[in-house]
């Protein structure tokens, strides 16, 4: 098992991220003791963006898997694959992660059913280890793996909401939208816009997230007024390019959209 | 003019009047300026015709007085009809009405300015007049048209609210309703009536706030971070003061419509009148007002008004653009000191100036001040005391002698998306202790009033004219009177034997817990048939398919059911062939139907309705979602009693709201009745039966299916036409009733 390229998953250059609080120094030390980390916060707020900052400030390679509903146990773990001499025993992503020492960080992890989400529990505590009971075989974790977890407590139904007992096996780190001024500077850096247009561009992030529960699931995220910047870098008119990232594609609502379109035409008008 | 040319003119005029001789001169002067010589003959003609009909002076004067500038402004044209008009009016009994209108004319020829308008306006009029003028007995109309005179009284303000359209709209709607009923269509045709005022706000032009209240609602919050309620208020019946948007803590009041206006749309002026209002929410607070004089006020208000609107477009630049649009421009100059005070005219141009930077007025006091402004606001957000400061040496620098003039000038000097200020003082004496005493007194008594619970309304379709009639039916539920629990226990005693019948077709329908799921790559057990083939796949070399193993879910009814009972008198009839009165059969039937539903565990409410013409509309709760068949219900079922009428649309949209409100797969409403929807107050049959389809179709365009069982073997008739085939079942044995209603709905529901 040790034809796996770990360079594949390592990353070479540094994510650009602009710290909130304290949070790299909450999730180093989490890392050194190997705690698994929870990160919580509403989408496009720079949940992912963080942890592969994190993955490239400690130099470990880290493996994402994207979680959806269908996922079972053993695309996390692994399955036997049948071929020509008859079944193959094939690593899943977690297994990999297990066995390299990378980082495993499961993104909206309560999209998966709650059978799949089952599998990390012996990961994540003093065992560190994960028995593959189709094949047998029960692996120690390398002493540099990680578990982290991402999830959106705000727009799942309350059907999908993580068991009590996988919860307790984390640390929770909470990110919300960074406040205006940072989320400024992290437009203005992401897109090279200028910095007027950032704030202003933040400003009408404020206007929609206020309506968050009011007829909106979520606000407009940074990664939305990124877009927005940088579609008018490539030569869009101001209003069309915030129309176009920022307001359709949270919406279908006429009322909100009318709300939103006006908003617009008074921060940029 | 010559002796002999008046009088030429005056023998033309074939009136006897004696006070005509008085003024003759100078309507033929009047005349002579404003009409050709063509036009001066029916000018006279006309007037002696009006004088022949034998009503006195006064319709004569006004028409003398008044035609020669009517003609001169819709052209010549209009003597004539004007003369006909009358004349024709006084051939039926409306005689009465012909003053009323002669008077209404000029304003409404103002208003209008065209013949073409003109015409129409008077062709609206006369139908309505005709419509409304009735019989009693034979075809000769021998009764006047009451509304006629009151809808003529009012005729400047309604033109003054509504386009022609919007009048002929609510003038048919009122013959429509009203045609026989004098005292109602008095009511109407004088805007007393709710429903008069409900149809003249919808016809009225602009955005009105019920249109857009969500929008606005949202804006608050998203843009303001503000939560408040919109209190609207009318513009359309306040004559004497005109109200101006406020808020306090009771919520936001703003105008009910809004006409675009300089290019602003009614919404956009809606959004400019709130932000500034939550502008001064944020940034505005109290200050003591008992040492400021009038004026000192007013000077602090209006600076206080572009201090938040400074602030406000620092925030939100886009807004500049219509305030600039909206916010009135005063001239320089138009205001003399020398005949009027100038006080709101000044302040005007210094707000004027500080919002727009080409202003271009050139007094050095406004200049100055506008400076002192911008110096004020250039680093933050400045006070309302240094606003203050800044008004009360503006009003002792320009202070004029005129200023205390009672003829203020007002043109052009209303920012009517301003509110009044209200909130921004403080007065530290209130008034007498007596009137305080009084206050407290009132508060009290009023809120004695609040027990019980208000009605509600719900529209009424109306098929003639495909429109709702709005807020129609009132309607009062409560919970119906108890009896004795234990007659239902022996009804269900009594058909112990129907109930083990059923109890053998509930156990079938009951749900089965669990359903398998096939094919599963993962799952509870292996599926031994697919296994196998798998496997025989894989022996030859194919590839096998890897699901075969099956799990099991859960399988569950999920049906939440409305039972509406007509509870109308006709239930106390006893059918042929039978000994019970259909209210017995219904109540057996429903007590089983109740047991039914209660074993198969699906969530039922049961509610019963009957009416008492529109203003009454009774609805009974006898078991409600989250309630048990406990002997609570028990003994409201045993109480039903019947009386009244069957107006089912009201009924069906009240009892709709609570269906929708329940968490289910399917939603239906079972409608259990005896007859066609009627009431004492409808005439017309269609008109319940075209309604009580609308309120189905309405309930079906949510997502709840419906389903009547009718007990009137005439109800083929009408009944597919309103519950659409499959929706409904008639009975004919009503005695079968009990036996059938569960059965039917297990078939229903399986």
């Amino acid at each position: 098992m040790t034809d796996i390229d770990i360079e594949q998953y390592r990353i070479s250059e540094e994510p650009y991220y602009q710290p909130h609080e304290d949070e790299i120094e909450c999730y180093t030390a989490a890392y050194e003791a190997r705690l698994p980390v929870m990160i919580k916060g509403p989408t496009g707020c720079g949940k992912s963006r963080f942890v592969e900052h994190m993955a490239w400030k400690l130099g470990k390679p880290l493996i994402t898997v994207a979680c959806n509903e269908d996922m079972t146990a053993s695309d996390l773990v692994g399955r036997y694959l049948l071929d020509a001499n008859g079944t193959r025993w094939l690593d899943g992503p977690l297994t990999i992660a297990a066995r390299i020492g990378a980082i495993c960080y499961l993104d909206e992890i309560v999209e998966a059913r709650q059978d799949t989400t089952v599998v990390i529990h012996p990961l994540t505590d003093h065992r560190r280890q994960l028995p593959l009971d189709k094949k047998g075989e029960l692996i120690d974790a390398h002493e540099d793996f990680q578990l982290v977890i991402s999830y959106n407590p705000g727009y799942q139904s309350l059907m999908k909401d993580l068991k009590q007992s996988t919860k307790q096996r984390f640390n929770a780190l909470e990110f919300d939208y960074p406040d205006a001024k940072t989320e400024t500077s992290i437009v203005e850096k992401e897109s090279g816009t200028d910095a007027d247009t950032a704030a202003r561009l933040v400003k009408v992030a404020h206007t929609a997230r206020n309506l968050k529960g009011h007829g909106l699931d979520e606000g407009i995220s940074t990664r939305l007024l990124v877009y927005a910047a940088t579609l008018m870098n490539k030569g869009i008119e101001a209003k069309r390019a915030c129309r176009m990232a920022l307001v359709r594609p949270i919406t279908d609502d006429a009322d909100i959209r009318s709300t939103l379109d006006h908003s617009i035409d008074s921060i940029f008008g | 003019m010559q002796e002999a040319e008046l009088q030429a003119y005056r023998d033309k005029l074939k009136c006897s009047f004696g006070q005509i001789e008085e003024c003759f001169e100078d309507y033929v002067q009047d005349a002579l300026r404003n009409l050709t010589n063509r036009g001066v003959d029916q000018y006279l003609s006309g007037a002696s015709l009006i004088c022949m009909i034998g009503r006195g002076w006064e319709p004569v004067s006004i028409y003398l007085e008044e035609m020669p500038e009517m003609a001169n402004r819709l052209g010549e044209p209009i003597l004539e009809i004007i003369s006909k008009s009358v004349w024709d009016m006084s051939r039926t009994p409306n005689g009465k009405a012909i003053l009323p209108f002669m008077q209404c004319l000029p304003e409404a020829s103002r208003r209008l300015g065209t013949l073409e308008q003109m015409r129409h306006f008077l062709d609206i009029l006369f139908e309505m007049m005709d419509t409304t003028t009735t019989s009693v007995h034979g075809h000769h109309k021998t009764h006047s048209s009451q509304g006629f005179p009151v809808l003529l009284n009012h005729i400047p303000f309604l033109l003054n609210q509504l386009s022609l359209e919007g009048l002929k709209n609510w003038i048919e709607y009122g013959t429509r309703n009203y045609s026989n009923h004098p005292e109602r269509q008095k009511d109407y045709f004088g805007l007393q009536s709710a429903d008069s005022k409900a149809m003249l706000q919808r016809e009225r032009h602009g955005t009105l706030y019920m249109d857009i209240e969500r929008k606005l609602d949202m804006y608050l919050r998203s843009m303001w971070e503000d939560e408040s309620y919109f209190v609207p208020y009318s513009q359309g019946f306040d004559e004497l003061r005109k109200p101006v948007p406020y808020y306090d803590k009771l919520g936001i009041r703003i105008p009910d419509v809004y006409d675009d206006r300089n290019g602003v749309s009614g919404l956009d002026r809606y959004r400019v009148t709130i932000a500034h209002i939550a502008a001064h929410r944020r940034w505005t607070s109290a200050i003591i007002a008992d040492n400021l004089s009038p004026f000192q006020r007013l000077a602090i208000e209006h600076l206080e008004d572009s201090r938040v609107e400074y602030l406000m477009m620092k925030e939100y630049p886009g807004l500049r653009k219509l305030l600039l649009a909206l916010h009135p421009k005063p001239v320089e100059d138009d205001c003399d000191p020398e005949k009027e005070s100038c006080i709101r005219h000044r302040l005007a141009m210094l707000s004027r100036a500080i919002l727009d930077k080409d202003h271009g007025y050139k007094n050095e006091h406004i200049l100055d001040f506008v400076e002192r402004f911008h110096i004020a606001l250039e680093n933050g957000e400045s006070g309302i005391k240094e606003m203050a400061d800044l008004a009360v040496l503006f009003i002792a620098r320009t202070r004029l002698q005129s200023d205390q003039s009672p003829h203020i000038r007002f043109e052009n000097t209303e920012v009517d998306y301003r509110d009044d200020n209200r909130h921004m003082w403080k007065f530290i004496e209130q008034g007498d202790e007596e009137e305080a005493f009084e206050d407290h007194r009132d508060a009290k008594a009023e809120e004695l009033e609040h027990e019980g619970l208000p009605p509600r309304h719900y529209p009424e379709w109306d098929y003639h004219t495909s429109t709702y009639k709005p807020d129609w039916v009132s309607l009062y539920e409560s919970i119906h009177p108890s009896a004795n629990a234990s007659d239902i226990d022996e009804i269900l005693e009594k058909h112990k034997v129907l109930a083990k019948q059923l109890k053998h077709i509930l156990d079938l329908l009951k749900p089965q817990q669990f359903v398998r799921v096939r094919y599963q790559e993962e799952g509870s057990e292996l599926d031994l048939d697919i296994a196998i083939r798998s496997l025989i796949d894989y022996k030859c070399g194919a590839q096998p398919d890897p699901r075969i193993n099956m799990s099991h879910k859960h399988d569950g009814r999920d049906i939440a059911v409305m039972l509406l009972l007509d509870l109308s008198a006709s239930l106390n009839d006893i059918p042929q062939g039978s000994a019970q009165s259909i209210l017995q059969l219904s109540q057996e039937a429903v007590s089983l139907l109740a047991w039914t539903i209660e074993q198969l565990g699906d969530k039922y409410a049961i509610a019963g309705f009957h009416s008492d013409t529109r203003h009454n509309v009774r609805y009974y709760h006898l078991k409600g979602y989250s309630e048990q068949l406990d002997d609570r219900v028990k003994a409201r079922l045993a109480a039903m009693d019947a009386g009244f009428s069957t107006r089912m649309g009201g009924a069906i949209r009240h009892a709709s709201h609570y269906l929708e409100a329940q968490k289910a797969d399917k939603k239906l409403m079972l409608i259990l009745t005896d007859g066609e929807p009627s009431d004492i107050d409808v005439e017309d049959e269609k008109y319940l039966i075209s309604d009580t389809k609308k309120a189905i179709d309405e309930i079906s365009s949510r997502g709840m299916f419906s389903y009547c069982i009718s007990l009137d073997k005439k109800a083929d008739d009408y009944i597919q036409d309103i519950f659409g085939p499959g929706g409904y079942t008639v009975i004919d044995h009503v005695e079968k009733l009990p036996e059938k209603l569960p059965l039917l709905f297990t078939a229903l529901t399986s």
